[in-house]
């Protein structure tokens, strides 16, 4: 018989957990009085419009986007390609308090340029808000797909007499399709589980009326909303492991040679959508920075929010360390790193309401940090164990057999060799967390102690009394921290690039 | 008829192609040759219409575009064979050839004629490499472009397969009657196919002429070495007779070179003959031998200028290293000249 692997008694305890949550929501809504009825099936509509009408327009902004960024010899193309995906860098709930606080007839852009615009919310502010800071995950896979594809297609095309618009849409377009429907169902997901975002445009999607359930302390309710989530994520998760690209032979990239004004033609597409996710809001927290200036700011606001984040941080990357090595010894520790990445397709506020009833029933946990550290560590292991098994797996196995040979056993050669090299893995994933935990917002909501105020919580509370003002520093450091999140996660895709860049074929 | 006039071609501040003249005839092949990087593939594409050209015009029939006006490759009528064939993966071989026509018979016509008529209904994916650069083939011809572009079509096959393939191209485009410019990096392709051969050298046409006066009158030394393998003999000229170590031999003497002047004469290994046989003293002795299957090539040094010559020579002459052998130049055209130390 073969040897068990060290890391999986503990991985094996860690995927239990994980699965935790799940499995008390279903112990919870079976106490749910009535399933289905009206108010049910408007809630189930409104969230799979809303998320039909993201995935649309994300992909009639990010696929022509793709297009030009991949294919145009544009001036400065890195700066284009950052400055499109800078929405990336902004949460989209902030975009949408910010999108609300603007438009209307009493709206800041009404007060300061006497613009009256329609009021942004309800079903339309919603879709514009997701829209404008989900098209970007659109716009990547769709451009990395096009990237692959072979270009001497399309001048072939081209040559055989067919216009550069019908080759694009004959030619190019259905050999991209499996990199669009990648980016759309990342949108959906986004969607879906995004809870700011409907809840600042007063839309009744899954995500905001369990907040209002959980408020209404109709927790069983919450639960079976939680678990319609659930159904539809699962679904959306399903599909998203079928999109499955037939690889092409890589040939040669096509370019094409842009005119004067068809970059003014870009331009003009893109301006708006950039004043809109990315001017608008930078401007009315300008606007409330110099009304209110910056004496009302509470510093425990950070404090707290980078505490609980660095427990997060420190916590998930311990964990993940024997998840990620059980993964790396066997098909068995795949699995149960696949269990463990359940976290991430959970919504944050169905995390939060499991949690909840957790804690009431662990009256030891109730109301403590540990709740919201141990929600935050479930919902973001995945960035920790990614991180830290790509580090690990890019090393040279013949260190550890130098190790061997030289006389260490396999348990000093781990400590003493593969540790030590995984740090910079460790670190990244730390991070990621860390950043990730301080723009949460509805587990942070449901679960934080009495008093316990955070960035992401502040901005909520200010909201609700309509002291706009106030949300302006929590917003700019919100803003600040997923620039650096982002950054950092782009940093570390590009690595992963180079890495299976030399594989051998 | 294809004209070429001035042609250059900008990658931001740098010339890539600069002032390339030319015009081709109604069913000429001109092979354009070059060492990587020397712009023949962007010339190419900018005939096609793909990239845009920064002087210069090119005009084909009824159209010409210059930096002003560019004309879009679909309103070119050109034609255009790939390196990697472009196939389109997601149709079968017949709509590959027929594709966007209403009327297949061209497309039977020219699948036919290749010898594909079996796979018109396979994907392309299950063609062999020569196969589907048959099926390109095919394409091109069906759409009957005004003139066709070829860009190193032969670098992805097999070498077994290239020469014939080579040639098929050939018949096809001459029984095509269409204007081609084919770019390659083989010198071989360039000098068996082409009806004119032109030499690129960063961006610049060192010399457009017929393969063989390419071959045996290179206009610089570059040009002498790109196409084969090229030694150069210090002589003195006096006429159109040049005297070398290896004794007298008739030269093309031109404009540059100076008659009583010291000048260098273009030594192929096709040039020189051997003996071994005693009959005459030896010259020089030879370093080494090298068996090319019909042929061989040697190398030998000269007893007096210690100069190193190649020799080819058929491949029952086996000639030892070490052997102590007579050489003599053996040329009934004119050998090329260059002025000692020109380029």
């Amino acid at each position: 018989m073969k040897r068990i692997p060290a890391p999986y008694p503990l991985a094996l305890i860690i995927a239990i957990a994980a699965v935790l949550p799940l499995l008390v929501l279903f112990d919870l809504a079976s106490d749910a009085s009535d399933m289905m009825g009206d108010y049910n099936l408007r809630i189930l509509w409104n969230s799979l419009l809303l998320t039909g009408l993201t995935v649309l327009g994300s992909v009639l902004i990010g696929v022509p986007l793709a297009l030009l960024t991949a294919y145009v010899r544009l001036p400065m193309p890195s700066l284009w390609l950052v400055i499109l995906a800078s929405p990336l860098a902004m949460p989209s709930y902030i975009g949408a308090f910010t999108l609300y606080a603007a438009s209307g007839p009493t709206g800041e852009l009404a007060q300061l340029f006497g613009i009256s615009t329609p009021v942004l919310d309800g079903l339309t502010g919603a879709t514009l808000a997701m829209v404008i800071y989900s098209y970007p995950y659109v716009m990547l896979t769709t451009r990395a797909s096009l990237k692959s594809l072979d270009g001497s297609l399309v001048n072939a095309a081209r040559t055989l007499g067919m216009s550069l618009p019908a080759s694009l849409w004959y030619v190019v377009l259905p050999r991209a399709i499996t990199g669009i429907a990648a980016g759309a169902l990342l949108v959906a997901l986004y969607t879906l589980s995004d809870f700011g975002t409907p809840a600042f445009m007063r839309f009744d999607t899954f995500t905001r009326v369990i907040f209002v359930e959980y408020n209404a302390f109709g927790l069983a309710e919450a639960a079976m909303f939680s678990l319609q989530l659930m159904a539809i994520v699962a679904v959306v998760l399903v599909l998203e492991s079928r999109v499955k690209g037939a690889r092409e032979k890589p040939g040669k990239h096509l370019e094409l040679w842009p005119k004067r004004w068809h970059l003014g033609l870009a331009a003009a597409f893109v301006t708006p959508i950039l004043i809109l996710a990315i001017v608008i809001p930078l401007l009315v927290f300008g606007i409330w920075l110099a009304r209110d200036g910056i004496d009302h700011f509470d510093m425990t606001l950070a404090w707290n929010s980078g505490y609980a984040s660095l427990l997060a941080a420190v916590a998930a990357v311990v964990i993940a360390l024997p998840v990620a090595f059980a993964a790396m010894s066997g098909r068995f520790g795949k699995l149960m790193e696949r269990i463990t990445f359940l976290g991430f397709g959970l919504p944050g506020i169905v995390m939060g309401t499991a949690m909840v009833y957790v804690g009431l029933q662990l009256p030891v946990l109730y109301q403590s940090l540990a709740l919201l550290v141990f929600a935050y560590v479930f919902r973001f292991l995945p960035l920790a164990v990614g991180s830290v098994r790509s580090t690990a797996e890019g090393l040279d196995p013949s260190l550890v057999k130098a190790a061997r040979v030289l006389g260490a056993k396999p348990k000093e050669a781990f400590w003493r060799v593969t540790m030590p090299l995984s740090m910079r893995g460790m670190v990244a994933g730390a991070a990621l967390v860390f950043l990730e935990a301080m723009r949460e917002m509805p587990a942070t909501l449901m679960l934080g102690p009495t008093g316990f105020e955070t960035l992401a919580t502040y901005l909520w509370r200010v909201y609700e009394a309509g002291y706009f003002g106030r949300a302006a520093i929590p917003g700019l450091l919100l803003i600040l921290i997923s620039a650096i999140g982002l950054a950092l996660m782009l940093s570390g895709e590009r690595k992963a690039d180079l890495t299976v860049a030399k594989e051998p074929k | 008829m294809l004209n070429v006039s001035n042609l250059c071609i900008n990658y931001g501040n740098h010339r890539v192609v600069d002032g390339v003249d030319f015009t081709l005839g109604d069913d000429e092949i001109l092979m354009l040759v070059g060492p990587t990087g020397c712009g023949k593939t962007t010339i190419l594409q900018a005939l096609a219409g793909l990239i845009p050209v920064s002087d210069g015009s090119i005009s084909v029939g009824n159209w010409t575009a210059s930096s002003t006006k560019m004309v879009p490759p679909e309103k070119r009528n050109v034609g255009m064979m790939f390196q990697d064939f472009a196939l389109f993966p997601h149709l079968t071989v017949l709509e590959n050839v027929s594709f966007r026509q209403k009327d297949i018979s061209l497309a039977k016509h020219w699948l036919e004629l290749l010898g594909l008529s079996q796979f018109c209904d396979v994907k392309p994916t299950q063609l062999s490499g020569g196969q589907k650069q048959r099926v390109a083939l095919a394409r091109t011809l069906a759409h009957q472009p005004s003139y066709v572009l070829l860009d190193e079509p032969l670098s992805n096959l097999d070498a077994a397969l290239k020469d014939t393939l080579r040639w098929d191209i050939r018949q096809a485009l001459k029984e095509a009657a269409v204007p081609a410019i084919w770019v390659t990096h083989d010198q071989h392709e360039a000098l068996s196919i082409g009806d004119r051969v032109g030499i690129l050298k960063a961006g610049k046409v060192q010399q457009m002429a017929s393969p063989e006066e390419c071959f045996s009158q290179p206009a610089n030394r570059f040009i002498a070495g790109f196409l084969g393998e090229a030694a150069f003999l210090p002589a003195t000229l006096t006429g159109n007779q040049a005297t070398t170590e290896l004794g007298p031999v008739l030269v093309q003497p031109h404009g540059s070179v100076k008659d009583g002047g010291n000048i260098d004469v273009l030594i192929r290994p096709d040039d020189l003959v051997i003996n071994h046989s005693g009959a005459a003293p030896a010259n020089a002795n030879v370093k080494w031998s090298r068996f090319e299957g019909g042929s061989r090539l040697l190398a030998a040094e000269l007893h007096g200028s210690q100069r190193e010559l190649r020799i080819r020579v058929n491949h029952e002459n086996s000639v030892k290293p070490g052997a102590q052998v007579s050489l003599a130049i053996d040329s009934s055209d004119p050998l090329a000249v260059f002025t000692e130390g020109a380029e």
